[in-house]
């Protein structure tokens, strides 16, 4: 007997016995409503409490966050930004269609690759798919447009994040993702971050950053 | 008061009945003046416990039938503990089969049964003792009481009362001593590190006096503070509410 | 399978006898409880959380099989392999071939409790495979060839200047020079030598804190970033799960993350949160080509359906561990195996045999701290005395111990004959104090008064001082 039989079937021996269909209904049921169990009060509101709170636990965690108007401004901002951290005018970006159009000449000499990261790229700016208020949460996903490896390689990762993509609670991040995907289906991979790296290993003494980023820098486009 | 003076079976615990019966005094005094009649079963040993904690079921099963029957018929039944409060009201139930009859007794008993600071303030809603104790003192919160039975303001709000009292919180009331009933002797090492952890917090409230609410503990905390020759009073809280301060204090010489 | 946790009693002499494990206990441990305290006072729905996450388990434990095979069906829709591992063996067996067929020299790997549980390193090394382990506090013991003291935070048991020795001795590129006696410096020097692995290594190894049936995806939760890195660069990610870390769906996993954190670190979530689903898709520039899964058995069937079920609810946060007065006295060594703490106590037998762990549900309080504390809601005293309940069945507890409470029981069952010798008792005991109102020293109580003075009786018990007052 294979060890899937071995287990499945010690799994089966030990269960409360009951009417096997009932028992799958009951899976199946829960697996394609998937209901949602309670949500905090915390992230729930407008746009600007949603910002708000957003804001204060990205800054909670060592993060930084900046508001703007009009996304045609985010190359200037990013070009700032490295300035101000003593980074070289570079970014990498992956193919996503809202940075791709950005007008990038406005950021000055700011230069942009395209690709996945690698080891020499010092910062990178991704297109997030989802803002979460309750836990100042990113949400990425993987693919040529956003590649996962700008999230963890280079030393300063700046996120965009359209105010319209930034809800309450992760729940609202995983229905956006139901409808772009359909039931069931997820990308390769699914990051959520919350701040810059960092560790707590030695002496629970936080230190930052640990293995990934640095800095971690959410653009919030109103 | 009430007019009818609720019948009151005092289950005076192993500890207190061999090692210091002016617990249970007090005990008595303070359920009288709130207008008890108590009473002492006779057949009454011990709770069960150390052989519940030992994985013998059998003998707590046996045990708990005793003391079931011993107290059958109070209105109440009053333990000043709560480590044997605890085990009575939340543990005998799952001794016993549910549905059935030793079952069901033993839901009574725990309906019936409450720890002594408990009693006075929850169900006798006694808001102030009046007696007079000389203490800066700092209460330890027992284990089982505080968890099993969630009591941690009453035994304050009543010790506030008292003439004389002033209370001092010391840092981590709420952890363990390191008694634990038969722990502390099986692994006497990490007992001893648990009670110098607690000695720092309750040297470090500059109390004179040190009140809890079970003897077990008390008699661990009161032996390693004179071990190292604390000049640190122990009391149980019944002793202090009923005002008995001419009885040498846990440990100490008369 | 070493057998330490037989060893219990030896290894807390040491335990408690070590300085440097002392301080770093009383310095760490209190951080713990304090962070926890604000995150769930910062979310007043945090104890209902509790309630769900346990219901979540409960439903998941009771539907096990079903959802075993819609998670495996799922992950093989998605381009993934699933390995199902009744043993330890089985497992290391599994990982192996998979690294043999990537041609693999180096693995990394992300923190993985069950990669302890079975031993891996010892294995792939004896391969002829390095492993490098990432996550800060499990790189550090790998250096001292330990186990994790601490099921969340591996290396709590050492301070900074043994962080530094170890540092030196293994990375010979070290200036002598150079000043590593401040934290930073010694994080820093870490991630420079490790970005180097996770950038060269063939095969990335990782744990798993959930598995979700309805997708098929395997979940990672770090705070470094290291699982990241070690999943994503690699050819190939393995990922480590216990058959009991199944959750039904996205939004059931969402709930558990939000008491796994605030329990774990005190954190609201923790930085990294990964949802990795099959190998590297159509059009991706990053990411594993393969995507492996291996479905650890290794002893959990055996506690389904029993009194012990409860312990699979564990989501492995450390929370009773940090508030658990025993395990702040003598730290995760003295626990002998891979589970320390309350939890392991529970843990360990069942999975090594009561036998071979007699002392760990012996050695608590009861205070019942871990079940306040645990965000499944575990009721861990309740286990650690079914665990008696078995050592008593089967004779495993000291002859002097089964003796003297039998003795006592036989006379608590006889009021009557009791009365009589708890008089006698008191007396000889308070006539032994001459007025002093305690002793140095009672025959048969050493464990007593190796530290503690004994408080002498008062003379006469309360029945024959209530019979003489009232009568």
């Amino acid at each position: 007997m294979s060890a899937r039989e071995t287990i499945l079937g010690r799994v089966r021996a030990k269960l409360p016995k009951g009417p096997e269909g009932a028992r799958r209904e009951a899976v199946e049921l829960h697996m394609a409503q998937h209901p949602r169990n309670l949500i905090p009060a915390r992230g729930q509101g407008d746009i600007d409490h949603r910002i708000r709170v957003f804001t204060e636990m990205m800054l909670a965690v060592g993060g930084t966050v900046e508001i703007i108007d009009d996304i045609n401004e985010v190359p200037h901002h990013v070009a700032v930004y490295l300035r101000d951290g003593n980074l070289p005018a570079v970014v990498r970006r992956g193919s996503d269609p809202l940075l791709a159009k950005l007008p990038w000449h406005r950021g000055g000499t700011l230069e942009v690759t395209e690709g996945p990261a690698v080891d020499a790229d010092r910062a990178s700016i991704s297109h997030a798919f989802a803002g979460v208020a309750e836990s100042g949460t990113i949400v990425q996903i993987s693919g040529p447009e956003n590649p996962t490896t700008l999230n963890f390689l280079p030393e300063a990762h700046i996120v965009v994040l359209e105010s319209a993509a930034l809800f309450a609670s992760y729940e609202e991040a995983w229905s956006k993702l139901r409808n772009s995907m359909g039931e069931g289906n997820m990308p390769r991979t699914v990051n959520m971050i919350s701040g810059p790296s960092r560790t707590a290993d030695i002496e629970q003494t936080i230190v930052r950053p640990a293995h990934g980023p640095k800095n971690m820098h959410v653009i919030i486009v109103r | 008061m009430p007019e009818n003076s609720p019948r009151v079976g005092l289950f005076v615990t192993c500890l207190v009945d061999m090692f210091r019966p002016s617990v249970g005094f007090a005990a008595v005094k303070l359920l009288e003046d709130a207008g008890c009649t108590v009473e002492v079963p006779e057949a009454q040993t011990c709770c069960g416990q150390p052989a519940y904690n030992s994985g013998d079921t059998a003998s707590a099963r046996a045990i708990a039938l005793n003391v079931i029957a011993a107290f059958k018929g109070y209105d109440y039944v009053v333990a000043p503990s709560g480590s044997c409060g605890g085990m009575m009201v939340k543990h005998y139930p799952e001794l016993f089969e549910p549905g059935s009859t030793d079952h069901e007794e033993a839901l009574d008993l725990s309906r019936r049964t409450h720890e002594l600071t408990s009693f006075l303030t929850r169900v006798l809603k006694v808001e102030k003792v009046v007696a007079q104790f000389p203490a800066r003192a700092t209460y330890h919160d027992s284990c089982s009481g505080l968890r099993e039975l969630g009591i941690r303001n009453e035994p304050r709000k009543l010790l506030a009362s008292v003439e004389g009292v002033s209370l001092r919180e010391m840092t981590d009331s709420e952890v363990c001593c390191g008694f634990g009933g038969t722990f502390c002797v099986k692994y006497p090492g990490i007992s001893d590190k648990m009670l110098e952890k607690k000695l720092r917090h309750i040297e470090a409230t500059g109390a004179d006096t040190l009140i809890a609410g079970d003897l077990g503990c008390l008699m661990n905390m009161a032996g390693k503070l004179k071990r190292v020759g604390s000049a640190i009073k122990v009391r149980h809280v019944a002793e202090v509410l009923a005002g008995d301060y001419g009885t040498p204090p846990i440990a100490e010489a008369e | 399978m070493d057998l330490g946790a037989a060893n219990f009693k030896d290894n807390v002499g040491k335990a408690l006898a070590d300085d440097k494990l002392q301080n770093a206990m009383t310095e760490t441990g209190p951080r713990f409880i304090y962070k926890r305290t604000k995150a769930r006072e910062a979310l007043p729905e945090f104890d209902q959380l509790r309630d769900q996450a346990r219901d979540i388990k409960d439903h998941v434990l009771d539907h096990l099989d079903i959802y075993l095979e819609t998670y495996e069906a799922k992950v093989k829709a998605t381009g993934g392999y699933v390995h199902w591992a009744e043993t330890p063996d089985d497992a290391r067996a599994a990982v192996l071939d998979i690294c043999r067929k990537a041609n693999a020299r180096m693995v990394t790997k992300g923190k993985s409790m069950i990669s302890e549980e079975i031993d891996l390193n010892q294995h792939l090394e004896a391969n002829g495979i390095t492993p490098v382990e990432t996550d800060l506090g499990e790189y550090i013991i790998q250096l001292r060839n330990e186990r994790p003291s601490h099921i969340i935070a591996p290396a709590v048991h050492l301070t900074r200047d043994q962080v530094e020795a170890d540092f030196r001795r293994v990375h010979t590129h070290l200036d002598p020079k150079r000043d590593l006696t401040e934290i930073p410096a010694l994080v820093e020097e870490a991630r420079a030598v490790l970005r180097q692995k996770y950038l060269t290594a063939d095969v990335g190894i990782t744990g798993a804190n959930f598995l979700i049936a309805e997708t098929g995806t395997s979940i990672i939760v770090t705070n470094e970033g290291n699982g990241d890195l070690t999943q994503t660069l690699p050819k190939v990610h393995i990922v480590l799960a216990s058959i009991e870390k199944l959750v039904p769906t996205l939004e059931d996993a969402t709930t558990i993350l939000r008491v796994l954190a605030r329990s774990a670190t005190g954190q609201d979530f923790s930085n990294y949160t990964t949802f990795s689903t099959g190998g590297r898709r159509p059009g991706d520039p990053d990411g594993p080509v393969e995507y492996h899964v291996i479905l650890l058995d290794n002893g959990r069937t055996n506690v389904l359906g029993t009194e012990f079920q409860d312990m699979l609810r564990c989501i492995r946060c450390g929370a009773c561990l940090n508030h658990c007065p025993v395990y702040n006295a003598v730290g995760g060594h003295a626990y002998g195996w891979v589970y320390p703490g309350p939890i392991g106590s529970v843990v360990t037998p069942a999975l090594i045999g009561i036998e071979n762990a007699k002392h760990l549900p012996n050695a608590s309080t009861f205070c019942g701290r871990c079940e306040e504390v645990c965000p499944m809601r575990i009721p861990i005293p309740k286990m650690l005395r079914h665990w008696r309940e078995k050592e008593f069945e089967r004779h495993l507890q000291p002859t002097s111990m089964r003796w003297g409470l039998g003795l006592w029981a036989w006379m608590a069952k006889r009021p009557k004959l009791y009365r009589k010798a708890t008089a006698l008792a008191a007396r000889v005991l308070a006539n032994q104090a001459f007025g002093k109102g305690r002793l140095k020293k009672v025959p048969l109580a050493s464990g007593w008064t190796e530290f503690r003075d004994m408080p002498a009786p008062q003379g006469k018990t309360f029945h024959q001082l209530w019979k003489e007052r009232r009568s």
